[in-house]
Formats: structure tokens, C-alpha cells, sequence
């Protein structure tokens, strides 16, 4: 079926609506308008405003309403309208939704599911775009989950509906309008990352859009008869160490292509892991191609020299080679 | 391709152990070159820097083949091409400040040890590759596993293709060479002397009561001794017969004959045995014999020689005349240590006795100066604690 991300966002969407009458979606224009990124248009007419709900400018607000609905026994879905607006809510997220679990001894789960877009890449300049999937990546608590895929993005949800604790969704906002075929309309697993193309000589681990901008480097490099494994983690939170291992013990290289910064980041501690369990694996050191240390650019092209793209992690690729 | 001996036409350069503007010193080991006595390692025998590699390993070529270029250190190397001038900025041109992000821009320092990846050194140990020999063509010309895997591969290869039974077969070629050369060219005479070791014996026993285990001497130490010393007494057996003329040595070096596993020998020298003690001999010797069955020989320790022993001793073999190794002009022989009546200041005494043997080149000496050769190594091992 050709479908878009979009699309196969909506139709997960009003799956789980279907199906689950505990399930509702709550967010900034998520009725009305449709969604900022109209995920959720026509959903208002086909599921009324009791389970389709415009909330007010206020993510502290709504999110911890989600909370408390969560405890109550519903199933919501918020929608936060980027992950830069995420931060207003952030003691929801990080005090509330991530640790009631372990303050109530266990009596207590929060069976929230979040959904925001991220990254940059549309000219939406630095309040809009930033990739901070990361930093929620880092809270025990939570699970963080990055569709990169139509499958995914029409998979995930229902699973991450049926997880008992808080599910951080992260869209990428370049994805919603990719187009593709999709076969199967089914949940999918949240828990393990996924070879996206097997390769012999590097394992270029990534997720998200920068999947994409990793399987283009992928096809650049083949053309120089460079053979890497593309990993999508699809989870970034808890990572599947398991393929990412298996795989570097395979290719003994590793490059992270993540588009947050490097300083803390989640491609830090994905190459920490990996120097801790595989170090007498490895043949080189690991790449790291991160978005520049800087405020995403609102100008084109500096938006464009500040993130990964794919010449830049064929380059990482060559350097890990030695063959830059 | 430096000659390996008399014998030896050709070599396979199996590896180099330096790089192009790598630092040598006289000694240090430069290439592996793999030989019909097996892998050899090359010493240089100057001071500079590896200028050059003109042979690439799996060549093999022809003794005499320039190999690399060393530059003498006190010749500047060829000037590097000048370095361009930044050219002035233009007063218009604003320059842009260029945005350091975090301190990966600025690469640290090599630590100045050599750089393997931890894959390579793993796999390093399993192979029992040493590292230090392995060209790196990873980052930073890094060794990979890859590296140490080629090789291993080509180590194995080169000796696979001169390899066990052929290696051995190469071997055989180049001792029947050596050997019908000798017989061919070299008249030949053979003396032997019955020597007591009855102090020699005792010395090595009390020698050996005040030793550690590790740091115990055996019989060939001071036969050693002896022969080194022995031959100060009389040159024209050390020494070299080359272009109808003899060339005495110029240190006392002396070829020891090592039978190797799955057969062939090699006769790699001690140098300068005259001037070391006892005890320096005995590690030496181990040491020698070690290398020699591990195919890891130098070169000036299988073309210095200038003299050779043999001991056949150990299988029971009363008296061995051996054939000179071209272009030696003598050999020794020991046989074994077995206890016989003798006489000793009149009556017949049970003693340990040795037969000595000298194979000597009657063009450089004579039989005379022979047996004077052989008395003195009678002499000399009756004072085994003046050696």
C-alpha cells in the first residue's frame, strides 16, 4: 500500500482509537487544526472531542494531565508539538511520569504514551529544532522510541500503548511526508534495533531520519566498494546493546550518525558501551558525526553545514578506513 | 640480498621490519628474508635512516640486490618541497574565526608507542604475530586485525613455499652443496686427541652446586671456551679461505653446529667467544639453539662464523671428523665423555675421556700446528677455572 510517515502515523492513531476506548489523543491543535503536522486530521470528526482534545499553550499543564488520566486508567496519547516544547513539561516527564512507579513501591504505573517531533532540517531555526530525544534517553523510567521507518511509525504506537510505563515517541519532522510502500499494518516490537543493510567493513549505528541520510552514505561508499552495516536503534532507550555488539564484532569498526550535539550525547554513550564490552574487538576508533556544537541555523545552507549529511558520514566512514 | 652463506644464491624478502624514515642503528634488524635455512633475520650494519624500500616482500631476488636505500644520518634527507607562503589577506577579506567544536579538532599526541588496534594486538596473541613487524594501514597507519592477519598469512605463505618438506628439501640442496664444495675444494686433514675431563668434570660439578638452576652450566660452555681461546694461540684456523688466499678472522667467531627438528643443521656463530666468560657463553649458546629450531637467526650470526664445532657427543659418537663449512678452514669435533681406564702418573685410574677431533684446511695449516691446536684445548680444560 503507498502510503506516507504521515499517514501511517494517523492510521495507528485511529487503530488504537478504535480499538482501545480508554485510548485519547490530547495536545496543542490536535483537534481543530488537525495537528500542527496534521497527523491528526479528520480524527475530531471521526472520534468527537471527548477522545480528540485541543488543550491549552501550556505543556506543563496537559502533560501532567496525561499523567493523571494514565493513573486513572485511560490509555491518553499527548501530543507535545516539538521536543524544544517538551522542556516546559519536563517535570512531568523526568519528577512525575518517569518515577511514580518507583515512589508508589510499585503500586502505581503510568501507561502514557507521548508522541513529539524532532530535529531540524525544515528551516524551523533554533526554538523548533533541536534533537534533544537524547536527554530523555538518559531518564530511567522511560522508554524512547525513534520510528524511522512506515512500519514504525504504523507499528509502534500500539505497542508502546500496551507498555505499563511512560513511551516517548520521537518524530522526526523531515519524515512526515516520505512516501513508501507498506506492507502489513501490524504492531511492531519496540525493543530491538534493526540491520537495516547488512555490511562487511563498518557498523554505522543510527536512527530516525538520519537513517536515510546513513543508508544514501551507504550507497556513496558501495560505489567505492565500502560495505557498511546501517543499524537503526529504533529504541533508544533501552538500547539494544545485543546488535549493536554482535555487529561491531562483526564489522570491528564503528561511526554513531546521531543528529544531537556530541557533548553528552546519546552517540557518546553508545560508543562508551561499545569500547566497554568490545574493546579487544575494535580495529579503529570510533566515529562520532554529530550536528556542530551550535543553535540549529535558521539560514539553509548553515542549517544544512550543521547537521550529519551524507557526505559527511561517508567521510566518517573513509576516515574509520583509513581510506579518507 | 645479503649472502646467508656460501651456498645461498637467492632470498625472499618475507617482511620489513622497518619504515621509510624509521631511524637505524648498527644492529638493529631491518627484514625478515626467508632462506634455505629457513626465516633469517638482516642486520644493518651502519648508522641512518631507512630511505627506502626497493624490494617488496614475496620478491625473491638474487644475493648482491640492492634491498633499501639507508641515507648516511649526516646527509640531510631531499629537501621537502618549500612550503607555500599564506598568502597576505587582502584587507577586504574579513577573516571568519573558525569554530572549534570541543577538543576533538585538535588530535593528542602520538604516546609514541606503537599503534595497534586492540582487535590487532588480540589477534596478534592468538597468531603469535609480533607487532612490532607488521606494516599498519589503519588510521593513522594503525595496525587492524587485517594487518596482522596478512601477516601471518604471508609468514606462513613464504614459508609454506620454500615450507616444511620443501623447506627441508631446500635445506638438504644447500647443505649438498656446501658439503661437496668442501670436499671438492678443501684438502682436507684430520687429527684426534683423547683429552681427560676428569677436572673438567669436577669444576662443572662444583660450578654448578653454587648456581641456580636457571644460570647451571654445560659441558659445551668451556669446551667453547676452550676452542676460543685455543685458536689465539694458533689464527691460521680462524679464519676464512677466499681467492687462494687465507684471511684470518677478525674476532674469534665460532659456528655451532644445531641440529634442527625434522632435520637439516644450521651453524649460526658466537661471536667474539674468546673475549666472553664461561657463563655468557652458556647463554648464548641456549639462546642460539632456541632461535635456530624457531627459525629466527640474524644474518651476521650465519655468515660471521670463522670456525666451526660440532658435538656429536650427546648420541653416543666416540669421534666425529667433520667436513670444513666453506670457506672455513677448520672444524671441531667432540665426542662423547665416557669413562675408560687410563693412566694417570703411573697407575691406571677409571677417568672421564673426550675425543677431540680437528678437521683442518691443509692450504691455510699444517698437521704440526693442528696438534699443538689440539694440545692446547688439552691444556686449557685441565684448568677449566682459568677459563
Amino acid at each position: 500500500m503507498k502510503t506516507t510517515y504521515r499517514e501511517a502515523l494517523r492510521s495507528a492513531l485511529r487503530e488504537a482509537l478504535a480499538k482501545d476506548p480508554r485510548v485519547f489523543l490530547m495536545g496543542e491543535d490536535v483537534g481543530r487544526y488537525g495537528g500542527t503536522y496534521a497527523v491528526s486530521k479528520g480524527l475530531l470528526a471521526e472520534f468527537g472531542p471527548e477522545r480528540i482534545r485541543d488543550t491549552p499553550l501550556s505543556e506543563s499543564t496537559f502533560v501532567g494531565a496525561g499523567i493523571g488520566a494514565a493513573l486513572g486508567g485511560m490509555r491518553p496519547i499527548v501530543e507535545v508539538m516539538t521536543v524544544n516544547f517538551s522542556l516546559l513539561a519536563l517535570d512531568q516527564i523526568v519528577n512525575n511520569a518517569a518515577t511514580i512507579r518507583h515512589m508508589s513501591g510499585g503500586q502505581f504505573s503510568i501507561p502514557l504514551v507521548i508522541r513529539m517531533a524532532t530535529g531540524a532540517g525544515r528551516q524551523l531555526a533554533a526554538q523548533h529544532a533541536h534533537s534533544l530525544e537524547g536527554w530523555y534517553a538518559h531518564i530511567p523510567g522511560i522508554r524512547v522510541v525513534t520510528p524511522a521507518t512506515l512500519e514504525d511509525a504504523r507499528g509502534m504506537l500500539w505497542t508502546a500503548l500496551e507498555d505499563p510505563d511512560p513511551v516517548l515517541i520521537f518524530e522526526h519532522q523531515t519524515l512526515y511526508n516520505m512516501e513508501g510502500t507498506l506492507d502489513g499494518e501490524g504492531p511492531v516490537d519496540i525493543d530491538r534495533a534493526a540491520i537495516r543493510r547488512p555490511g562487511k567493513d563498518v557498523t554505522v549505528i543510527t536512527y530516525g531520519a538520519n537513517l536515510w541520510k546513513t543508508l544514501e552514505a551507504a550507497e556513496m561508499l558501495a560505489r567505492e566498494g565500502i560495505d557498511i552495516e546501517v543499524i537503526d536503534l529504533r529504541t533508544l532507550r533501552p538500547l539494544d546493546m545485543t546488535t549493536i555488539i554482535g555487529s561491531v564484532q562483526k564489522t570491528r569498526r564503528a561511526a554513531v550518525v546521531d543528529e544531537g550535539w556530541k557533548s553528552g550525547s546519546l552517540s557518546a554513550e553508545i560508543a562508551a558501551r561499545i569500547v566497554e564490552t568490545a574493546f579487544y574487538d575494535l580495529d579503529a576508533p570510533i566515529a562520532r558525526v554529530c550536528t556542530a556544537e551550535v543553535p540549529i541555523p535558521y539560514p539553509k545552507h548553515l542549517e544544512d553545514a550543521a547537521l550529519p549529511q551524507p557526505h559527511s558520514i561517508a567521510t566518517a566512514v573513509r576516515q574509520v578506513l583509513a581510506r579518507a | 640480498m645479503p649472502s646467508l652463506g656460501a651456498d645461498m644464491e637467492a632470498g625472499t624478502l618475507v617482511q620489513w621490519l622497518k619504515r621509510p624514515g624509521d631511524a637505524l642503528k648498527r644492529g638493529d634488524i631491518i627484514a625478515v628474508v626467508d632462506t634455505q635455512k629457513g626465516a633469517i633475520e638482516i642486520e644493518v650494519f651502519e648508522d641512518g635512516v631507512l630511505e627506502k624500500v626497493v624490494i617488496q616482500p614475496g620478491e625473491k631476488v638474487p644475493v648482491g640486490t640492492v634491498l633499501a636505500l639507508i641515507r648516511d644520518s649526516e646527509i640531510a634527507a631531499a629537501p621537502a618541497p618549500a612550503v607555500a607562503r599564506a598568502p597576505a589577506v587582502s584587507p577586504a577579506v574579513v577573516p571568519v574565526p573558525t569554530v572549534v567544536p570541543g577538543p576533538a579538532a585538535t588530535p593528542f599526541p602520538a604516546a609514541g608507542r606503537l599503534r595497534a588496534s586492540p582487535a590487532a594486538r588480540k589477534r596478534a596473541e592468538g597468531l603469535g604475530v609480533d607487532l612490532a613487524r607488521v606494516t599498519g594501514t589503519g588510521p593513522e597507519g594503525a595496525i587492524t586485525s587485517a594487518d596482522v592477519e596478512r601477516a601471518a598469512k604471508s609468514v606462513t605463505a613464504t614459508l609454506r613455499e620454500a615450507g616444511a618438506p620443501p623447506a627441508r628439501a631446500g635445506m638438504r640442496t644447500a647443505i649438498a652443496a656446501a658439503m661437496s664444495r668442501a670436499k671438492r675444494e678443501i684438502p682436507h686433514y684430520y687429527l684426534a686427541t683423547s683429552i681427560d675431563m676428569f677436572a673438567a668434570q669436577r669444576w662443572l660439578r662444583a660450578e654448578n652446586e653454587k648456581r641456580p638452576v636457571a644460570d647451571r652450566l654445560l659441558m659445551i660452555a668451556p669446551l667453547l671456551k676452550a676452542v676460543a681461546t685455543a685458536l689465539r694461540e694458533l689464527p691460521e684456523l680462524n679464519g676464512h679461505w677466499i681467492d687462494g688466499a687465507f684471511h684470518p678472522g677478525a674476532g674469534v667467531h665460532i659456528g655451532c653446529a644445531i641440529a634442527l627438528r625434522g632435520g637439516g643443521l644450521v651453524a649460526p656463530a658466537v661471536h667474539d667467544a674468546d673475549r666472553k666468560d664461561v657463563s655468557t657463553l652458556m647463554r648464548e649458546v641456549s639462546d642460539l639453539v632456541a632461535r635456530a629450531r624457531a627459525g629466527s637467526l640474524r644474518s651476521s650470526e650465519l655468515t660471521d662464523a670463522t670456525i666451526t664445532i660440532t658435538n656429536l657427543g650427546d648420541q653416543g659418537v666416540d669421534a666425529g671428523f667433520g667436513i670444513i663449512y666453506p670457506p672455513q678452514v677448520a672444524l671441531v669435533g667432540f665426542g662423547r665423555v665416557q669413562e675408560r681406564p687410563w693412566v694417570v702418573a703411573g697407575t691406571i685410574e677409571v677417568r672421564p675421556v673426550m675425543t677431540v677431533t680437528l678437521s683442518a684446511d691443509h692450504r691455510a695449516s699444517d698437521g704440526h700446528r693442528g696438534g699443538i691446536f689440539l694440545s692446547a684445548i688439552d691444556r686449557l680444560l685441565q684448568k677449566p677455572e682459568e677459563l
